[in-house]
């Protein structure tokens, strides 16, 4: 070839490029735009404040209000949806706190977890080190947890890494609980590579249950605020959820591979140490919500529609099937005056 | 201007390639057309590279709906398969004298691995994608750097791998941007950013094959001196020639300075901890670094053409130790973070191209990649095992203490492995 033919056949393949990505790229923004401006695809009521008995969770369905926190009533999980103007990647709130861990969206884009009280006014915000996972609050709405993934530093070898900040609903801050001491099977564990997330809080402003992790393992950890320790309960789990009744913890447990996980949710009573798999044959990968003692809430995203999922219901004593609970929703929290 | 990409022969001495091949003809200041289209590559394949890298936590979690452990796992195949395949390729590039061809086939196991990614959904596939992709990266750095070598001058290669390097950053540095603007103008518009990877790996691809030339590093070195026999490729690597003590020298000082590199992520955590300027854009810290980079690498690497490359190797440690110190430093502030990233990003450019150089340097033309791979695997496994034992530092002293003793290492080893390199002599005089 010469020089005039490699330039030409060079150009050709540029243009070919180009013209694939304009054509691809501007289809995408087309849609995009219309399903932006399109009305909600499920019925939807703004307002302003939330009340009652409800289930406030992130609206995935398509549309404008994509992305923003929404109430359906506690009875009526199929009616009408309330929505609010508040977009959250993960969302939980109380009756008087929403914990609401949100993407600043730009050029230069970056997370932060906002404190939001009961007057719709952000009380504290921090910026998280990467993608939101997991947030919760604690029953009187003293404490809240948030956990996020850490990105950008994958290049320096540091590997995957959470941060799981506790904090005060008044802003006082227990850093990063990574740095309380991880005690396995009576063991301190000092490898580089512990992660902890997931946290679910106990109702004496103390102790909490999370997941601690390191060198492929996972295990359920009893955290205690005073001390700063996490001390392992059992191995398998992750992302823990006390009940009501605060007799048993719902997680996850992976019955797939490291490579290939496959969670089942499990229930481990917490007197008993009996462990019960629920009744979805589904790999879940959610901090899962106790509807009431007797019924557990998780999120499954739609094979087919990127970015949308729905929230399932199902027996917390492995009997019964999945029931779908609210579609198009995600990150759902029971909230109870 | 001393970089162009003109194919206007001005050195009338330079050996024309068969075929009227595009032979890397000199610019005014000596760099290389090829080392320009090498660069190129390198740009268009990290935009690829990086745009994918920086939404893939978003993609992962959010889209497909996969959590911790699974990204961890994601990120764990990112290190280390690299340099499994690292040192084969290099030995395949010298045994073969085929350097751009092996070249062409690990960025062509990347883009293969991006056209794979528009249809992958699950975590399985997401791995394996990953894992060719990674393969790609281990496979071509050794051949790439071996032709960046052959195509320049001795006087200026420092400057040539400084170019190279630059526009390498440059890639790395638009890439996480214009993965962010596509989605911030469509949101989840994950498969764009996707398409957009796969167009840019693609022309990568192109450049590589079709503009630049596939020169061995013995027909350049050699093209008068023997009357080499047509298709005569095969080569036998002589082991002897990588056991030379000037080679053992430099990875003996690249293993050291590896142990004591402690990985960007530390010092980030560090700076986080420090500056709320630094926490709310943590995930983007790597950008800055990036940029600097990008912006020293072409002065550093004229300046060690003339003030020496082992000693500009060495010293580009002390600016990793004011990095270091300055992340130390009890002040708070954009500042100081800006700065921070600033000394990394000069480290970086003092370092990353120069031990490619150096490796070269202490070897002969028949074992130039593999040297050049031995020298980049003994880095990367020294920072995989600095970061592992300084984690562990960091967790059992405290960060402020593991930082400082860090620290005071880097300050005594650093007058040490300038005696050590001091000491080592070129195998040829090559340079």
């Amino acid at each position: 070839m010469t020089s005039r033919q490699r330039i030409v056949l060079l150009s050709a393949i540029s243009a070919a490029a180009l013209i694939v990505v304009i054509v691809f790229g501007t289809l995408a923004y087309l849609r995009s735009q219309t399903a932006l401006t399109a009305p909600s695809s499920v019925a939807v009521i703004p307002v302003t404040e939330f009340a009652g008995d409800r289930i406030e969770f992130r609206n995935t369905a398509a549309g404008a209000d994509y992305g923003k926190v929404a109430s359906v009533p506690l009875d009526d999980a199929s009616g009408i949806r309330s929505l609010s103007s508040q977009l959250c990647d993960r969302v939980y709130s109380t009756s008087t706190l929403t914990m609401c861990l949100t993407t600043d969206a730009g050029i230069l884009t970056t997370w932060t977890a906002l404190q939001i009280d009961d007057t719709g006014a952000h009380a504290q915000s921090w910026s998280l080190p990467g993608v939101p996972s997991r947030t919760r609050i604690s029953a009187n709405s003293h404490l809240v947890a948030e956990t996020s993934f850490v990105t950008g530093i994958s290049y320096a070898g540091v590997g995957f890494a959470t941060e799981t900040i506790i904090a005060t609903s008044s802003g006082e801050s227990y850093g990063n609980i990574e740095n309380f001491t991880l005690l396995v099977d009576g063991e301190q564990v000092t490898a580089a590579d512990r992660n902890i997330w997931g946290v679910t809080f106990a109702d004496d402003d103390r102790h909490f249950y999370a997941t601690a992790a390191s060198a492929g393992s996972t295990w359920l950890v009893y955290g205690d605020l005073v001390d700063k320790t996490l001390t392992s309960v059992r191995g398998n789990a992750e992302c823990p959820s006390l009940s009501p009744d605060r007799s048993r913890v719902a997680f996850k447990k992976n019955i797939g591979t490291l490579n290939s996980p496959d969670w089942r949710i499990a229930v481990l009573d917490l007197t008993t140490m009996a462990e019960t798999v629920l009744a979805e044959e589904r790999s879940v990968d959610d901090q899962v919500e106790w509807l009431d003692d007797a019924t557990v809430l998780y999120g499954l995203p739609r094979p087919d529609v990127v970015g949308d999922s729905d929230v399932w219901s199902l027996p917390a004593d492995g009997s019964g099937a999945p029931l779908l609970f609210i579609p198009h929703a995600w990150s759902p929290s029971v909230v109870r005056p | 201007m001393y970089i162009s990409l003109t194919n206007r022969p001005e050195e009338p001495e330079e050996p024309e390639g068969p075929e009227g091949t595009p032979t890397g003809t000199k610019a005014a200041n000596g760099v290389s057309s090829v080392v320009i289209s090498l660069g190129v590559v390198s740009m268009l394949t990290d935009i690829s590279t990086e745009s994918v890298s920086a939404i893939l936590p978003l993609y992962v979690t959010g889209i497909l709906g996969l959590s911790t452990v699974a990204y961890g796992v994601l990120d764990g195949l990112y290190q280390g398969v690299s340099a499994i395949v690292r040192i084969g390729a290099g030995w395949a590039a010298d045994r073969g004298d085929q350097p751009k061809w092996v070249a062409f086939f690990g960025y062509g196991l990347s883009a293969i691995a991006r056209i794979v990614l528009l249809f992958a959904t699950s975590f399985g596939a997401l791995a394996a994608v990953l894992t060719v992709d990674r393969l790609g990266k281990g496979i071509r750095t050794a051949p790439r750097d071996s032709l960046i070598t052959a195509a320049s001058q001795p006087k200026n290669l420092a400057a040539s791998f400084g170019v190279h390097r630059a526009l390498d950053n440059t890639g790395a540095a638009i890439g996480p941007l214009l993965a962010f603007v596509i989605l911030l103008l469509i949101p989840n518009g994950y498969s764009t950013v996707f398409v957009v990877s796969l167009a840019f790996a693609l022309v990568g691809v192109a450049v590589l094959g079709i503009i630049v030339p596939n020169r061995g590093s013995r027909a350049r070195i050699e093209p008068r001196a023997t009357s080499v026999e047509p298709r005569k490729n095969r080569r036998r690597i002589r082991w002897r020639e990588l056991n030379n003590p000037g080679l053992k020298r430099l990875l003996l000082v690249a293993g050291l300075l590896g142990i004591l590199t402690i990985g960007d992520g530390f010092i980030y955590l560090v700076l986080q901890d420090r500056s709320s300027f630094a926490a709310q854009y943590f995930p983007l810290l790597y950008v800055g670094t990036n940029v600097a980079f990008l912006i020293f690498a072409v002065p550093i690497g004229k300046l060690a053409d003339r003030f020496g490359r082992a000693r500009t190797f060495v010293l580009g440690h002390v600016l990793l130790l004011a990095a270091y110190i300055s992340a130390s430093l009890p002040v708070t502030g954009a500042a100081i973070t800006i700065l921070c990233l600033v000394l990394l990003g000069g480290f970086y450019a003092a370092t990353d191209g120069l031990l490619a150089v150096l490796a070269t340097q202490f070897t002969t033309v028949d074992t130039r990649a593999t040297s050049i791979a031995a020298a980049q695997t003994v880095v990367a496994l020294s920072r995989f095992v600095s970061a592992a034992g300084f984690g562990i530092l960091w967790f059992a002293i405290g960060r402020e203490s593991a930082m400082t003793l860090v620290s005071i290492a880097i300050a005594i080893v650093i007058p040490i492995v300038a005696i050590i390199l001091r000491g080592a002599r070129p195998y040829r005089a090559d340079v």
